[in-house]
């Protein structure tokens, strides 16, 4: 058996937490009031020494990342925060927000004293407007409290945070393709470097980190970064929201320590694969991730475990797959996906994608040729590593894994 | 079917930005450090007023906010979310990706499609509804999913459906 662990999740079960009141009663604000006491630097610290890697899919050390930001300060700083939510088989970030608002503001907060920031943003996908809405109103509800604002609980600290909507476009979540969508420009990705930390938001220095990363940082200023690591597992620290969809009983979010088996999590928190059918494949990490057949999901869902099998933990959207599906119409989604949202930018992504799509669709309409599987490994090789950002490959690598793993499925399409 | 814009946006004359418009992207636009963050936030406003971004408001809103046209079209052809041409009054997009079509969309597309008696991209007409598809709506857990306008529907069935677009009427 495993069991819930809840950091971030912890006032789930009371209601109305979007009310500041119910907020502070059930022990919010005490990680920003503790934090205050400090200096930026220590609790850069403190969030080095709790492991905290970023939850938007890359796993990048939080607290390593922040003290990349010049130590001379001549510009504004910005702290942006990843809303965009948009790797299919993710919907945690949204758990975090309708639920416990002032979690993520609080979080916030506590990270522009940190970095030194003069101004946050979050940056939410444009079809979330009731969220957007929502947390606008907490914002609201915490500068009338001094939380936010001028000379935050009587400090020297100033810091206030905008909501900032996308219009549906998933290359947004790459970090600096939002920062161009919040200066209100297409949003095509940056090359890097220089990264946001020296040139980000309107050319100043700025740090981006995801809902559920920031949602992290009020618990571990309340307790240690020590109690904190102590809620994951053995290899990884702290917990993990989970979003687990497709053919299982429960779908849902759930919150475990890092670094729970996949396996437990499909039959445990999920409650197992729908209609007592048997499993036959799985997607760990949101569909950028190598998918997995069901011999292969004894893994360890943290950064390192997952790459360890050649797939990753992503965003951490589970999706689960049935013996009745096929894999060739998984393909066809994934593919269609990918290339309806490249930007364009860059050629190996925007004619591979759009070439890999052709081929699968002749396969599947009973059009395909011999060498259609071949021409699509070649052009998954071509596209991996000669791409601006790393969109192309995710999608060329995602449908190249499925031909590779379930091939006489697709060797059956061709006559 | 054809595709007949819904009855309140006649011809370009129609589309002039109200002055309490005007007002709204002016304030906000000075609220962001650049002031062409506003671009994004006030296509949105625009499409809340028209159901879609017309060319025509799109010059008037360049115009306030002293950019070249040019550079609004470019933006908004980028994202998606932004209708190029007038959509139903009830603009139904339905998830197509991995969650919802495991979940049976595609059956429900075809469902929604045949009921409204319009393929996607066309709006029905009366200009009531239109239908397209969209990429995951970050509702994956209460899949398959739809948008109907700014509102959510989850956990959907071709009864769920029926009596959404009933309630629609
Ligand atoms: C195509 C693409 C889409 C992405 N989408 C998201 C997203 O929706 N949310 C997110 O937090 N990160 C997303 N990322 C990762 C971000 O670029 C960035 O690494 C992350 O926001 C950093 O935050 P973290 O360090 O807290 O993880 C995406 C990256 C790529 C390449
Ligand atoms: S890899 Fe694709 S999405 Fe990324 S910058 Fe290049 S064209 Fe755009
Ligand atoms: S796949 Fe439909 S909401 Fe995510």
């Amino acid at each position: 058996m495993i069991s819930e662990k809840k950091a971030l999740t912890r006032h789930a079960d009371v209601p109305g937490m979007d009310v500041i009141d119910h907020y502070i009663k059930d022990g919010g604000y005490q990680g920003l009031e503790k934090a205050l006491k400090r200096v930026p630097q220590d609790i850069v610290e403190e969030v080095k020494k709790s492991f905290l890697r970023g939850r938007g899919g890359a796993g990048f050390p939080t607290g390593l990342k922040w003290s990349f930001l010049p130590k001379e300060k001549t510009k504004p700083f910005y702290l942006v925060c990843n809303a965009d939510e948009g790797e299919p088989g993710t919907f945690k970030d949204r758990i975090i927000m309708e639920n416990d608002p002032f979690l993520l503001i609080e979080g916030m907060t506590i990270t522009g004293y940190a970095i030194r920031a003069d101004l946050g943003f979050i940056y939410i996908r444009g079809e979330f407007k009731w969220i957007a809405e929502k947390l606008e109103k907490a914002i609201e509800q915490a500068k009338k409290k001094n939380l936010l604002g001028k000379n935050i609980l009587n400090s020297n600290y100033c810091f206030d945070i905008k909501v900032m909507r996308g219009a549906g476009a998933y290359i947004c979540g790459e970090e600096t393709a939002l920062l161009e969508s919040i200066e209100g420009k297409r949003g095509e990705p940056r090359t890097k470097p220089p990264f946001p930390a020296n040139v980000g938001l309107y050319g100043c220095p700025t740090i981006v980190n995801n809902v559920e990363t920031l949602a992290c940082i009020p618990f571990i200023l309340q307790h240690d970064a020590e109690t904190f690591k102590l809620m994951g597992s053995f290899q990884a620290a702290g917990t993990k929201l989970y979003g687990i969809s497709g053919h299982v009983n429960k779908p849902g979010v759930y919150e475990y320590p890092m670094g729970t088996n996949l396996k437990d999590l499909i039959q445990y928190a999920a409650g197992g694969v729908k209609n007592s059918k048997k499993l036959k494949a799985v997607i760990p990490g949101g569909l950028s991730a190598t998918i997995l057949k069901a011999d292969e999901i004894d893994v360890n869902m943290d950064f390192d475990s997952c790459l360890k099998k050649d797939t990753m933990l992503g965003s951490g959207g589970i999706i689960v797959m049935d013996e009745d599906t096929s894999i060739p119409e998984v393909a066809m989604t994934t593919i269609n996906f990918f290339t309806h949202e490249s930007c364009g930018q860059c050629a190996p992504c925007r004619e591979g994608l759009a070439k890999i799509q052709q081929i699968l669709k002749n396969l599947l309409a009973g059009n395909g040729t011999a060498n259609d599987l071949k021409t699509i490994d070649e052009l998954a090789n071509i596209i991996n590593g000669s791409t601006l950002c790393p969109l192309g490959e995710a999608g060329a690598l995602a449908v190249n894994a499925m031909i590779q793993k379930f091939r006489p499925e697709f060797e059956s399409l061709v006559n | 079917m054809s595709t007949t814009p819904s009855p309140h946006v006649v011809g370009d004359k129609e589309y002039k930005l109200s002055q309490q418009l005007k007002d709204k992207i002016t304030d906000l636009s000075a609220q962001y450090p650049e002031k062409n963050s506003v671009i994004i936030p006030a296509l949105h406003l625009i499409q809340d007023e028209f159901g879609w971004v017309p060319p025509a408001a799109m010059r008037q809103m360049a115009q306030l906010l002293n950019i070249a046209s040019n550079t609004v079209f470019g933006v908004a052809s980028f994202y998606t979310m932004f209708n190029n041409k007038p959509v139903g009054r009830y603009h139904i997009q339905i998830c197509r990706n991995i969650a919802c079509s495991l979940n049976g969309s595609k059956e429900l597309l075809e469902h929604i499609m045949k009921k409204l008696g319009i393929q996607i991209g066309e709006v029905s007409n009366d200009g009531k509804f239109s239908v397209s598809t969209v990429e995951c709506l970050g509702a994956c857990g209460s899949a398959p999913v739809m948008m109907v306008n700014d509102v959510y529907y989850e956990n959907l069935t071709e009864k769920k459906v029926d009596q959404i677009i009933k309630s629609l009427e």
